[in-house]
């Protein structure tokens, strides 16, 4: 709980250092998926703790910290003062963003430009460093694939009936699902993006899949087709890269897209923004599931 | 103003708080809480880097002169989400410890190793 308002809080203050984007992805990463899955683990692994065993332990750690902190702020004396415009990390590559991306993407929001063409080949990385942890979640907790449909969990949401977080839910779910539809595809002009809309789509599954319970969520959420999409999401941001390789430029060169270079640009923008979406929305899905099926693998231990 | 350097404090606080967590206790689960606190600092030390003062978010306006920093935000925004797939998959090794270990004591652990 503390950890998910911490959270919440953390995006509220990058709203107000201007971080439109990052307090969109905080928000739903930060107050949503990740405590849930801080929670999920403890579910299966015993939220009690052992008393430590060395007393001296935290004394130690304490002092380091302590030493390590005041070196820390010895270091900051010579840093620029917050919120200076002549600081040293606006002087860069900045200025040359904040000018010429307009005229040469053809569209407003700076993030997106710089996330989705300027440094693409950073965030294809990147999509591809999440695909693989989804990939190692699924590897890691689902070692022992039994094919059963009882659902434990669902049995335990079914003994106390949430009615009204039901009906509640059910109003939220569709606006979240729309609202990050338009995080998705007005993300040129508005703040958002790919990772945005990913993270808020399946925060919206997520809570369906809390208040309804698993059953439904896998007849709403076919397992196979998230798995499948996952991949596809990257196989649409690489072959974009490698649709401009064959044509003759370099790698993710959207300039051979189209006759119009900003068109060229909005195509590729756009392509590659949902290409991250696909995959960022089916692996939070995938490895939401993957933690709830393993509860059921605990509980299902334990009555034995 | 020495206080306008607050914002490096804050991170250096919330940095210590998470190295703090890491090594002080022995339960993987709040070490990995821990590293999680230690990784936001971080971000927070970014986009404060990131900030002009009487800018406005990087999104092309009429009349706005002056902008913050857009690429703090753009390595932030990945890392965020990069970041919680990582936490996932730290997690799903803690479960799997867990399973073959009965236990996520670094104590406990290390003392079924040695046998």
């Amino acid at each position: 709980m503390l950890f998910s308002i911490y959270g919440l809080i953390s995006a509220s203050f990058f709203m107000s250092m201007d971080a439109v984007d990052v307090a969109f992805t905080e928000a739903a990463v930060g107050a949503g998926v990740s405590p849930l899955l801080m929670l999920a683990t403890l579910a299966s692994v015993g939220r009690y703790q052992k008393k430590p065993t060395d007393p001296e332990i935290p004394k130690v750690a304490l002092l380091l910290v302590i030493i390590t902190g005041i070196l820390l702020i010895i270091g900051t004396l010579d840093m620029p003062a917050f919120g200076a415009a002549d600081a040293p990390a606006h002087q860069h590559v900045a200025p040359r963003y904040i000018k010429e991306s307009p005229e040469e993407i053809g569209i407003p929001n700076m993030v997106t430009s710089v996330l989705a063409s300027y440094r693409a080949y950073d965030t294809l990385g990147e999509v591809v460093v999440i695909f693989t942890a989804g990939i190692g979640v699924l590897s890691l907790l689902n070692f022992r694939r039994r094919r059963r449909n009882i659902h434990l969990i669902d049995d335990i949401i079914a003994i106390d009936e949430h009615k009204i977080l039901r009906i509640v839910s059910k109003i939220l779910i569709p606006p979240i699902l729309i609202f990050g539809l338009y995080v998705q595809f007005h993300g040129d002009f508005g703040p958002g993006g790919g990772f945005q809309a990913g993270v808020i789509f399946a925060a919206a599954i997520i809570l369906y899949v809390l208040f309804f319970g698993v059953k439904y969520a896998h007849q709403v959420v076919n397992q196979t087709f998230v798995r499948v999409f996952s991949a596809i999401g990257v196989l649409l941001y690489g072959s974009v890269g490698v649709v401009s390789l064959l044509n003759g430029k370099n790698f993710l060169d959207y300039h051979v897209l189209a006759e119009n270079p900003t068109t060229a640009q909005h195509i590729g923008i756009l392509v590659i923004e949902l290409g991250v979406g696909i995959t960022v929305a089916c692996v939070m899905i995938l490895i939401f599931f993957s933690f709830i099926e393993n509860i059921e693998k605990v509980i299902q231990e334990l009555r034995k | 103003m020495i206080l306008d350097l607050f914002n490096y404090w804050v991170v250096i606080a919330l940095m210590m708080i998470g190295f703090f967590i890491v090594i002080a206790r022995g339960n993987l689960v709040k070490k990995i809480i821990g590293l999680n606190i230690f990784q936001t600092s971080v971000f927070i030390f970014y986009i404060s880097a990131g900030k002009v003062n009487g800018g406005t978010a990087p999104i092309v306006v009429e009349g706005a002169k002056l902008y913050s920093n857009p690429l703090p935000h753009v390595l932030i925004l990945t890392a965020i989400v990069v970041g919680i797939a990582t936490t996932a998959l730290a997690l799903s090794l803690v479960i799997r410890i867990k399973a073959n270990y009965g236990s996520v004591e670094e104590s406990v652990i290390l003392k079924q190793d040695k046998l």
